[in-house]
């Protein structure tokens, strides 16, 4: 049904809230990229079957007679514990669900209401039936993430049924531009890509130019390792950054928008095509939204895979075309971005927001949050902890809080080391940090940043040269190469951090390691480039023991070194088989049957192949 | 007045677009590889890096002035910055500074030598990349490119071309064509501009100068050269010779020194070019067929229009370019002699241009299906043989060049700067052919800098519209407003490059603005100082006319349309 006035959406809303209500039962199969990849299509497949013997049962939402609502939503969240279904109206929810598990939940839950007990999450003991108690969900705050995974995030109906488009409407129809604006401004909204600019003022500036033709573009190329914050909202409730878009369009009249999604993000762009089909289709996206004089379009752009069209610049040159490079600012993206013309870029989960504090208002948001940084912000919690996930915390929530109260602590209850914080951008935070709040401006003073929310958490068996490295490698791979600090600086310090953990490195390494880091952050053309040596400088100012210890003992104290592991033989455990030598792919190791063998270091590759195939435990690794 | 403060300097701010400009104005050469005045800001290099009073660094090309700055760009953190990242690059170029084509002349090098780097701390672990050949202009060295990506701009935002880009990412990155085609698969027309922005030996130009060493080192072959209008312009640059001063005769000795055995001027077969190219003008006026009727002496435009707009190919002037009709005329009139005398003659042009080095390869351009001219070289490779034979330029005595072909007018001079062309024909249909007549065309809008200029004359009682370009990017703007209906010529001269021909992509390279304006006045003082201004009262051509060229013009005038 087309909404081509206000009170359409009103009618619209009371009806799709009436069929769901109708849904005695909701199972939500967490069809997010984490549980698909578990099955959980397979979950949803099977349950279909199940259902469709019993008389009154619909799979299909909007049938006349739905008992049984069966529904792939976006992602939960707990992503260390899927596949996850969940079941309404109890609340359950079942984790690490299999294909053979569903006819037991059929019978057992669907049809008769009981729990499964060994499907349900335990922990310290304690059995939770009910999501919403389950520590993990209990810590948090989910306010923009409150539909992901409870939705079923391919049906605008189930949208608007939890007041989708209905700030769209207040802006549209109650409010001016100028105070749509002033309420964001109000609300203090910082950008949740990274940089945490003002989001309010970014779209004054935009509002403010002469040229009349604008575009609104969505940032949807979430490139950091270990980052799905936006990849869930898009798969899970994309009709909530597609309103936060329409508003801004509104706002700062522009009449076309983009939105740029990795390639990378299959289930993204299927998600949005469908959503933005079916708002087109009822008007919501279009020529005369709702019936106003509004008229917006909307494209989806798939970025070919590059991290570094993340950056706006390169965002917007990538979408007309081009090869995608930052270029020098000014003309800023709020002046000439896009075609050249002035654009709003903004990132999904910055949109995500928007909708609420246009509901809900300025002031609400900032009740949530620190003075400074107000709202919530989800963070990719990965890692050795116990539960990674997706979560969602107000603004300057502690690490301690993230790491030991949802997260669940670290995995094996190993002692905590760092926690690398946005990504290849960010930097490393140490136990002394672990009651930091996590906002803006003090994760700034601290010399790392949020970046766009990953978390990271290692425990003491992670090497930092080696995590080092593992960013460096992934800074150098995707430097555009324009400026020369970053394309050629990031290249030496890689070389050189690879020659560290290789045993090869020496103390003047270290040197030029600093030099080169301080250079490239000083000169580097783009954000990108200039932070490119922070996870470098970072673990070289914390954890400078650990460098020197490769450099000048050769050894790796977390012994995650390869090439620095030395493996022995204890003589008291070993039993004299001699299956170690006979795996020894170079004959490293001899000895006499019956009688304790020994490894030659000097041949050794530090394979491993041995300690694997020790019966007895006898091989170790010396640290 | 606005100003800011430059290392305790205080700086009027005068409209200069970025802090790089005042820097340099300020009298200070703060090195760039990527900034060049006339391509779009680009802030790779990060050599022009400087500090403020806040300890904020910046890029001074991509900072917009704002009163009050204050600037410093010899701290010690700028120095040491400026000085790693030069080391930075160099630690991935190859060192083969001895045997590189611009040993000397390379912006790199002389970097390096400025900044003092005695020492670099990286090895460079590329593999060698093979050289594209391919090319008859130019010659490009992967191994040699420091990405700035000034070549790049320059074919895509001067030239519209855009034969280079950028391939791959971080470390990997390279300068090349798409797919890593060669070069002579895209659609380069050989200007060679890309070479005289190129900082270092990544693109040099397809040199030729073996082929002229052995010519002359033959006795059987009568080795002729012509000299275009721009070259003696230019080729005082690399000799120390003040900028823009005319050194033909000095050009000319230097040519019999290295042992050419006839020395003559291309401006003459300009000349020729003015009263073909004015008879088809006034042709095309009268039946109203093909026009505009775009000038062909310009290679790279040629190829250009035809790549790019096939549509517009039928308007290109049949006429050969002059270094064409030269040729073609010469080898003609020394044909009995040859045979009489046992010889071959081997015509060598001496051209600002690298795209000239492709023009002499077109079936079109041939007599009887055989090349006329026989090599090109370009003013650099000639500087390079007259200092390999030790001569001595700048002390040469001027001579003069030989006859028959060495008179020419000063139409034909100015054939090497934008709108020389159109001014050359306007003084040739012109009715009354005086001294007020050349000065009412030189001040009807067609000299100067700009890309696109528009002028609008009587022939008959016709008004006869007339467009000039320079630099091909701009001729495609134009072709598009034609095509579009919303521009209506008649007549629409085409230069490759900026400017003309005194900034060819084969001339000695620095083309800074003192450079450009001297070469322009330059040119136009060999026009004033000539004993004939008007191409068709050249006497040698009504000779020709009456004589040798009855019943031969089309053949040895006009390009051979059926070859294509």
């Amino acid at each position: 049904m087309k909404i081509s006035n206000r009170e359409a959406l009103t009618t619209e809303r009371l009806n799709a809230q009436k069929e769901m209500e109708r849904q005695q039962v909701r199972i939500l199969i967490c069809a997010g990229t984490g549980c698909l990849a578990g099955g959980s299509d397979r979950i949803y497949a099977r349950l279909q079957e199940l259902c469709k013997d019993i008389a009154h049962i619909s799979v299909e939402f909007g049938k006349e007679i739905a008992h049984v609502g069966i529904k792939r939503s976006g992602c939960h969240g707990f992503c260390e514990m899927g596949p996850l279904v969940r079941i309404e109206p109890y609340n359950i929810l079942y984790i690490k669900v299999q294909e053979s598990d569903c006819e037991e939940i059929f019978h057992e839950t669907i049809l008769q209401g009981k729990p499964i007990e060994r499907l349900l999450y335990h922990m310290n003991g304690v059995t939770y039936t009910a999501q919403e108690e389950i520590p993990f969900y209990a810590q948090q705050t989910r306010i923009v993430l409150k539909n992901c995974g409870h939705i079923d995030a391919e049906n605008i109906d189930e949208a608007i049924a939890n007041g989708g488009y209905q700030a769209l409407e207040k802006a549209l129809f109650t409010m001016t531009p100028d105070e749509i604006i002033q309420t964001i401004s109000d609300s203090n909204l910082r950008g949740r890509g990274g940089g945490g600019f003002p989001t309010g003022y970014k779209w004054k500036q935009v509002a403010r130019q002469k040229e009349t033709i604008r575009y609104i573009v969505c940032n949807g190329d979430e490139g950091d390792p270990g980052a799905f914050m936006d990849r869930s909202i898009m798969e899970g409730d994309p009709h909530k950054m597609l309103e936060g878009m329409l508003i801004a369009a509104y706002a700062v009249g522009a009449q076309e928008g983009y939105i740029y999604v990795r390639a990378e993000y299959p289930l993204a762009v299927k998600r949005l095509q469908i959503a933005i089909a079916q708002a087109e289709q009822m008007q919501l996206i279009g020529d005369h939204i709702m019936g106003s004089d509004f008229s917006f379009h909307l494209h989806i752009n798939r970025g070919a895979g590059a991290f570094v069209c993340g950056e706006g610049s390169a965002l917007t040159a990538s979408i007309e075309g081009q090869r995608g490079m930052p270029r020098t600012k000014p003309p800023r993206t709020v002046e000439q971005g896009l075609w050249a013309k002035p654009t709003v870029l903004n990132n999904v989960e910055t949109y995500a927001n928007v909708p609420l504090i246009i509901m809900n208002g300025s002031d609400w948001f900032r009740s949530i949050g620190t003075e400074g940084s107000p709202g919530t912000k989800a963070f990719a919690l990965t890692g050795s902890v116990k539960n990674t996930g997706l979560i969602e915390v107000p603004m300057g929530t502690n690490l301690r809080k993230i790491v030991y109260d949802i997260g669940g602590g670290i995995k094996n209850d190993e002692q905590f080391k760092a926690i690398q914080i946005g990504g290849p951008s960010g930097g490393c935070l140490i136990s002394t940090d672990l009651d930091l709040p996590l906002d803006f401006d003090s994760l700034k003073k601290r010399g790392a940043m949020i970046g766009s929310g990953g978390l990271v958490v290692m425990d003491i068996h992670t090497c930092m040269v080696e995590v080092a490295r593992f960013f460096m490698n992934f800074t150098q791979n995707e430097s555009c190469g324009k400026c020369v600090p970053c394309r050629e600086g990031t290249m030496r310090m890689l070389e050189i951090l690879e020659r560290i953990v290789n045993g090869n490195g020496t103390l003047e390494d270290l040197d030029l390691l600093q030099e080169l880091g301080e250079t490239i952050s000083d000169t580097a053309l783009c954000g990108l480039g200039k932070s490119a040596a922070l996870p470098v400088l970072s673990t070289l100012k914390v954890f400078r023991n650990e460098y020197e210890a490769h450099v000048i003992e050769k050894r790796c104290p977390a012994g995650n070194c390869q090439a620095l592991r030395k493996y022995i033989i204890n003589p008291d455990k070993c039993k004299g088989c001699s299956k170690c030598a006979r795996n020894c792919p170079v004959n490293a190791i001899t000895g006499k049957i019956k009688q304790p063998f020994t490894i030659d270091i000097k041949k050794c590759i530090k394979c491993g192949a041995c300690q694997e195939n020790c019966p007895f435990d006898a091989i170790v690794v010396e640290s | 007045m606005d100003y800011i403060t430059i290392d305790h300097m205080v700086v009027p701010i005068e409209g200069e677009k970025n802090v790089l400009s005042l820097i340099r104005k300020a009298g200070i050469d703060l090195p760039t590889f990527c900034y060049h005045s006339e391509l779009s800001i680009y802030g790779a290099c990060r050599m022009c890096v400087v500090e403020d009073d806040r300890g904020r660094m910046f890029a001074s090309c991509s900072e917009q002035p704002r009163p009050g700055m204050v600037i410093y760009t010899n701290t010690p953190k700028v120095r040491h910055h400026r000085k790693l990242i030069l080391e930075l690059l160099l630690g991935s170029h190859c060192t083969s500074c001895t045997t590189c084509h611009k040993n000397g002349d390379c912006t790199l090098q002389d970097l390096a030598n400025r900044l003092a780097i005695d020492h670099i701390r990286f090895k460079d672990h590329r593999v060698e990349r093979p050289l594209d050949l391919s090319s008859p202009s130019i010659v490009r060295d992967p191994n040699k490119c420091i990405l700035c990506g000034d070549c790049v701009r320059t074919c895509d935002e001067v030239q519209g071309v855009g034969a280079l880009d950028f391939a791959f990412r971080g470390a990997k990155t390279e300068v090349m064509p798409a797919f890593n085609r060669t070069i002579a698969e895209t659609d380069c027309v050989g200007c060679g501009q890309c070479r005289v922005v190129c900082p270092t030996g990544a693109i040099t130009i397809r040199t030729n100068r073996t082929e002229v060493w052995e010519a002359l080192d033959d006795p059987k072959k009568r080795v002729i050269a012509q000299i275009a209008p721009s070259v003696r312009l230019a080729i005082g640059d690399s000799f120390g010779i003040p900028k823009g001063e005319n050194c033909m005769g000095k050009l000319v000795a230097a040519l019999r020194r290295l042992g050419f055995d006839e020395v003559y001027d291309t401006n003459f077969g300009a000349d020729l070019t003015v009263m073909e190219e004015s008879k088809e003008l006034l042709e095309r006026l009268k039946s109203g067929e093909n026009l505009p009727l775009f000038t062909s002496c310009c290679p790279g435009w040629v190829k250009y229009c035809e790549q790019k707009y096939p549509e517009f190919t039928k308007n290109i002037s049949t006429c050969r370019s002059p270094q064409g009709m030269f040729s073609a005329v010469t080898k003609e009139f020394y044909k009995e002699r040859d045979k009489e005398e046992g010889k071959e003659t081997f015509i060598v042009s001496i051209m600002p241009c690298t795209a000239k080095k492709g023009e002499i390869l077109r079936p079109d351009n041939f007599t009887d299906g055989k090349q006329d001219t026989d090599i090109v070289i370009t003013t650099t490779e000639i500087v390079k043989m007259i200092k390999y034979a030790g001569i001595k330029f700048e002390t040469l005595a001027d001579e003069a060049t030989d006859m028959p072909f060495g008179l020419a007018s000063g139409g034909g001079a100015i054939f090497g700067i934008t709108g020389g062309v159109t001014e050359a024909v306007l003084r040739a249909i012109a009715p009354k052919q005086d001294y007020t007549t050349l000065q009412e065309i030189s001040l009807s809008g067609i000299r100067g800098d700009i890309p696109i200029k528009e002028t609008t004359v009587t022939v008959g009682d016709r008004e006869v519209h007339i467009a000039v370009i320079n630099g091909l990017g701009n001729a495609g703007r134009l072709l598009e407003s034609i095509k579009a209906g919303t521009a209506h010529y008649d007549f629409v001269e085409v230069m490759a490059c900026r400017r003309g021909c005194i900034l060819g992509g084969g001339q000695p390279v620095h083309p800074g603005p003192r450079t450009k304006r001297s070469r322009q006045e330059g040119i136009y003082r060999v026009d004033l100082s000539s004993n004939v201004r008007f191409s068709n009262k050249n006497p040698l051509l009504t000779e020709l006319y009456d004589n040798f060229l009855t019943g031969k013009e089309h053949k040895l005038l006009h390009r051979n349309l059926s070859e294509e």
